[in-house]
């Protein structure tokens, strides 16, 4: 499993890049900003109306990150603690661009229940083999082409996009930039079970996604 | 373990949260159905290729423009 995004395996550790960041060492910012800000533009995405908002709001974290910085005490990772400034500031700018965005407590609602997979697609009672699939779910083409990798890129960037709020922040903060479960359940104060239980429906949805893509390109 | 079960246990399976006995049944279940074990994989390949979403980085003016407050800012 993913702990961190790819990018940070460049980085020093906190208590150095903290140390470099008070003693004001530009290059130590630079790498910093070069290494979290395309991470957190995606998370920033998941809140806000448009690319422009999301700009704004990591810029915004960044000064955050510079006014705070000499008084962080390491009770989180240094990750998290930007990824917290980060969260503040763009439900701020969600709530302001009048985006569904989910704020304070992120109970589970009735999109988030039932079952993630079409009942259709298992046998019923009556067959010898009940809940069991009618057909496996139809193979993939190979994501080491590129050309499949790219559109199944594409194809994620719009089906997350559509994802109802609350589970397109938890699978953003998951899988597109890296952070643990654990991490997730403090930046967003939600329950262990929560956040799998909004994982998970965003996943199934988006592999559903996926299927029907790869299912639409078999027939043309 | 019926494939029905097994789809809305692989969130749990993939952060190694599930019960030991139902890890268990879960495991014998996808060795022995090619359905669920496509369906995993299937999901082992969107998860991984959210993994490779982020690509763009900030503008190179406002880049310039943070490095430049952090240039000026008061010593702590
Ligand atoms: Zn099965």
């Amino acid at each position: 499993m993913v702990e961190t995004a790819p990018s940070d395996s460049a980085l020093p550790g906190d208590v150095v890049i903290v140390a470099r960041l008070r003693a004001r060492d530009e290059t130590m910012f630079a790498e910093l900003i070069d290494a979290w800000s395309p991470g957190m533009l995606r998370a920033a995405r998941a809140y806000v109306a448009d690319e422009h908002s999301a700009h704004d709001v990591v810029q915004e974290t960044w000064l955050g990150v510079l006014r705070g910085v000499d008084r962080f005490e390491a009770r989180s990772s240094l990750r998290t603690w930007v990824y917290r400034i980060l969260i503040n500031k763009a439900r701020t700018r969600g709530v302001r661009d009048a985006r569904t965005v989910p704020v304070g407590d992120l109970g589970t609602t009735g999109d988030d229940h039932g079952p993630t997979v079409d009942p259709a697609r298992f046998r019923g009672a009556g067959d010898p083999y009940p809940g069991h699939w009618h057909s496996s779910p139809p193979a993939w083409p190979s994501p080491e082409d590129g050309a499949v990798a790219a559109e199944t890129r594409r194809e994620l960037a719009a089906a997350l996009a559509g994802l109802p709020a609350r589970q397109r922040v938890v699978v953003t903060l998951r899988d597109v930039t890296g952070h643990s479960g654990d991490e997730v359940c403090e930046l967003l104060s939600i329950s262990a079970a929560n956040q799998r239980v909004l994982l998970h429906r965003g996943r199934a949805a988006l592999r559903a996604a996926l299927e029907r893509r790869w299912a639409e390109e078999a027939r043309s | 373990m019926n494939c029905d079960e097994f789809v809305e246990l692989v969130t749990a399976y993939l952060d190694g949260a599930l019960e030991p006995a139902v890890e268990q049944r879960f495991a014998e279940h996808l060795t022995e159905c090619d359905g669920c074990d496509r369906y995993l994989e299937q999901i082992r390949t969107t998860v991984a290729a959210l993994g490779q979403l982020p690509e763009q980085g900030l503008a190179a003016d406002a880049r310039d423009r943070l490095l430049a407050a952090f240039r000026d800012w008061p010593a702590g």
